[in-house]
């Protein structure tokens, strides 16, 4: 019961997220609210696991880890004037 | 008892992403978003899958909550060494009442 | 050497990810961790044999603690900066030098200063730490470097080098 208050709580949180991602006045505020929505997904895996009881769930929480990881790395890439290949 | 103990930590984790969302929102530069919520962010998320592991123990779910919680850890620091450093070099400033930069010196 | 380093490592990983013990799982594992450390073991770390000595991992223990106590104290002091009115903030990029000497403590030092909540590291050249700091307390080099640094400094020089 409580642990479902607690995944709106979450699901509210990345709606903050998004207020960043859409009202941010440059672009590495974007980029910084998607890498703390991305953490934030994987918390809200955490609960989903524990409220549906399907354990497969803990394994996309791990891969989504992954992913953003090089997502945001990339990002980060394109910040500094780079190629991507370079 | 192990029920209940990892309802604290995942209570703990949800209060400090709200910490850091909060942050997100109130402060006034990107470096200042990043301190606050980057950090923060990760810890909550950090305590929330040691919550999973204390409630499984040590079964395949509670191992694989456990692995979780470095990835996460080495993968959101140098996610914010990166963005840090990118959003210095594109050339964004700093809020205006700081009060010291010694990183502008190597820049040139 | 190193190569047989790394292959133990990633087959410990596999082990622990995937949790079980039949047959199958053992020929595949130790084929992934055969493939991965022939294509990533020059990269690796030049001294593995660091890995063998046992003193290491009591210390890597004991920091573990201090390090979460201090992630913990920290967050707590950031929580309030986030959430008083006035905001207290007072930030600023600043400079700092480390005696560590090889690469990989001064990975950890710059990631365990990242953790912390207040700092972040910029950049790293040669034996300076650019950092950002979110309440920049004194002006004296002495003093903020003590600060930052001397919590986590001796135990990192003690397990890595």
């Amino acid at each position: 019961m409580i642990i479902n208050l607690l995944l709106y709580v979450l699901i509210g949180l990345s709606f903050c997220c998004f207020f960043r991602v859409v009202f941010g006045p440059s672009i590495a505020d974007r980029m910084v609210a998607i890498d703390i929505f991305g953490i934030l997904v994987v918390g809200i895996c955490g609960l989903m696991v524990l409220i549906t009881g399907r354990l497969f769930l803990i394994d996309i929480a791990i891969a989504w880890i992954l992913l953003s990881f090089i997502g945001t790395i990339t990002l980060a890439k394109y910040l500094t004037g780079k190629k991507l290949d370079e | 008892m192990s029920d209940t103990i990892s309802l604290i930590f995942i209570i703990i984790g949800v209060v400090f992403d709200l910490f850091g969302c909060i942050g997100l929102i109130r402060l006034p530069d990107v470096y200042n978003r990043l301190q606050s919520a980057t950090k923060s962010v990760t810890l909550g998320t950090c305590s929330i899958l040691f919550g999973i592991f204390i409630k499984y123990g040590f079964s395949a779910i509670g191992m694989k909550a456990l692995i979780a919680i470095p990835l996460l850890f080495f993968a959101s620091t140098v996610a914010a060494h990166a963005l840090i450093r990118g959003s210095y070099k594109s050339g964004i400033k700093l809020w205006d009442k700081s009060v010291i930069d010694d990183y502008k010196d190597v820049q040139k | 050497m190193k190569y047989i380093t790394l292959f133990i490592i990633i087959f410990v990983l596999w082990l622990l990810i995937t949790f079980n013990l039949e047959t199958p799982n053992l020929i595949v594992g130790a084929l992934v961790a055969l493939l991965t450390s022939l294509v990533f073991g020059k990269s690796f770390l030049k001294d593995s044999k660091k890995f063998f000595q046992l003193q290491r991992y009591f210390w890597i223990i004991i920091y573990l603690v201090i390090f979460i106590w201090e992630c913990i104290k920290a967050n707590l002091d950031v929580a309030y900066r986030v959430l008083s009115p006035s905001m207290p903030i007072k930030p600023g990029i600043v400079k700092v030098k480390t005696a560590l000497k090889t690469d990989i403590g001064k990975t950890f030092l710059a990631n365990s200063i990242t953790m912390t909540p207040g700092t972040i590291t910029v950049d790293i050249i040669d034996d300076e730490f650019y950092i950002h700091w979110i309440f920049v307390s004194s002006k004296e080099p002495e003093q903020y470097t003590n600060k930052i640094l001397g919590r986590f400094e001796k135990y990192i020089k003690r397990i890595f080098e």
